[in-house]
């Protein structure tokens, strides 16, 4: 009990270290460019101490919750010797968690926007939340399925690089033939697709399997997962609108 | 009084993210495993400080610090304010009178990706796994350089009109040069790297800037061209990183220092 307020502690100190440089660029540029006063300084000052809390909150129980979770589901999988339920974890790990992502369905829906827009769908609520989904499913989809190769990847010991390198050769083939108003959209998709939840947990699970494996290092071959998880969602969100241009 | 209510909503609202993949989690260990969880009340508790911790998180950034960064936004992208700030002395404005824009952009590309509980939790594994090898400090550091110069870049773009696929295209065979000559550890990571920097923190408020801009100026499409940041902010960092691991190798040699820190424990300790 007191180890754990000694680190809790110990978090809120290097929460408050971590949010440094926001305010000091904030504060910079409110003083010497904008040069207009701060509304509401209590508010702001409360509001950055419920961030500091939050944010040691959240490292305190990443330590004690969520790595260990991933490492040991990974490494019974591993004991376990089943394949299939390691690829069954990888999917629905990657397809749920990013199915719910806040972030993507506010890309989403502003994507919806965009099509209306190039006249690829009609300008009806109907046909928007259809694209939408369409648009989110295709992304949980191709997280699900970066999550499954990853793990793949780790137990056959392929070359990381190289197929990164693959997978952006695809994408610059895909960007060619896609329409126009998808490629932003498309792009950014890769990013927002990795939640704060998700990334440790996805962490874990490569460098836990990596670990369990023998004549694999952790760190060479644990890390990986997250570079599928942003770069299949462009390629899909790519095809996809590819696709939608057509029907 | 409104803090507390919100505070207990964006708790709440966290939960409803987390729940569903804790139920996960157990009913995989409960039907599949078949075993029991391990260390059971400390990963409830756990959870629940994440799930705290997280929803405290957000209400602060939604409350204060997200509506002051996209005030700033606009401030920064007010046609007045640029007509007052402009290098050029007249007519229509250049690419180079946006200088405060840029700045800013990489400023706070800079510090919110210092503040990104993802990358965080990336660079505490990647220090344990690597043996100390690789800080958790120089790691974020690296990345978070990565994030502001590319939406530096990226902001330079949407004023430009250049197209996006052009930028990518470059990042990518920078990427893959840079990978031939890299030192093979840090190269997942680095990959890596890439998607964590864009979570919670940096989005909101680099997507406000890039909206803002793509108002301001004229000729430009927020729908069209307000996109985009957010792909800038996830390539760079790979780039970023592989530099700093290139770096890291360079000094060794210069310094002589035995390969130490490329030996790696075979097995960190776990938590379990």
């Amino acid at each position: 009990m007191k180890d754990s307020l000694i680190a809790l502690s110990k978090d809120a100190l290097f929460s408050m270290r971590d949010l440094l440089p926001i305010v000091v660029v904030i504060a910079i540029f409110q003083v010497f460019v904008i040069k207009e006063p701060v509304e509401g300084f209590v508010s702001l000052i409360f509001g950055a101490m419920l961030v500091v809390a939050g944010l040691a909150f959240f490292i305190f129980g990443l330590r004690i919750a969520l790595f260990p979770i991933g490492e040991g589901l990974a490494h019974s999988l591993a004991k376990k010797g089943s394949a299939f339920w390691l690829f069954v974890f990888a999917f629905v790990l990657g397809f749920g968690t990013t199915i719910a992502e806040p972030a993507l369905l506010a890309v989403a829906e502003e994507a919806s926007e965009v099509a209306v827009d190039a006249g690829v769908i009609a300008n009806s609520e109907e046909a928007m939340e259809d694209y939408a989904l369409g648009l989110r499913l295709v992304v949980a989809l191709s997280v699900g399925v970066a999550i499954l190769i990853g793990v793949y990847r780790i137990i056959v010991d392929w070359s990381l690089p190289l197929m990164i390198i693959c997978g952006y050769i695809l994408v610059v083939l895909a960007t060619t033939i896609a329409p126009a108003e998808i490629v932003g959209v498309a792009y950014d998709s890769g990013g927002v697709t990795t939640s704060t939840v998700t990334v440790p947990l996805v962490t874990a699970l490569g460098v836990g399997l990596a670990s369990s494996l023998k004549g694999r290092n952790p760190m060479t071959d644990g890390f990986g997962l997250i570079a599928f998880a942003s770069l299949t969602p462009i390629l899909f969100v790519l095809l996809y609108g590819t696709v939608r241009q057509w029907i | 009084m409104d803090l507390i209510v919100s505070s207990l909503v964006f708790v709440a609202d966290s939960a409803a993210d987390v729940l569903p993949i804790v139920a996960f989690l157990f009913a995989f260990q409960i039907f599949v495993i078949r075993g029991p969880m391990p260390n059971m009340r400390q990963i409830i508790v756990g959870f629940a400080f994440v799930t705290i911790g997280l929803g405290l998180f957000l209400v602060g950034l939604e409350e204060t610090l997200f509506p002051l960064g996209r005030l700033m936004a606009q401030q920064l992208t007010d046609p007045e304010f640029l007509e007052t700030a402009r290098l050029t002395v007249a007519g229509a404005m250049q690419w180079q009178d946006f200088y405060w824009v840029y700045l800013f952009a990489a400023a706070i590309g800079f510090s919110t990706t210092m503040a990104e509980p993802a990358l965080m939790a990336v660079s505490i594994k990647a220090h344990s796994v690597s043996g100390g090898a690789i800080g958790v400090w120089g790691l974020r550091v690296a990345v978070a350089i990565g994030v502001g110069f590319g939406v530096g870049l990226g902001c330079y773009r949407i004023i430009t009109g250049l197209p996006l696929h052009y930028f990518m295209a470059v990042g990518y065979l920078a990427v893959i040069v840079q990978t031939a000559f890299a030192p093979k550890l840090i190269v997942p990571l680095a990959y890596d790297s890439g998607g964590v920097t864009t979570s919670t923190v940096t989005v909101p408020l680099i997507t406000a800037l890039g909206l803002g801009l793509a108002e301001a100026v004229p000729g430009r499409s927020p729908l069209l061209d307000g996109f985009g940041l957010v792909a800038f902010a996830s390539l760079f960092p790979i780039i970023s990183v592989l530099a700093y691991g290139q770096l890291a190798v360079l000094q060794q040699k210069s310094g002589e220092s035995v390969t130490a820190s490329q030996e790696l424990p075979e097995e960190e300790d776990h938590a379990l």
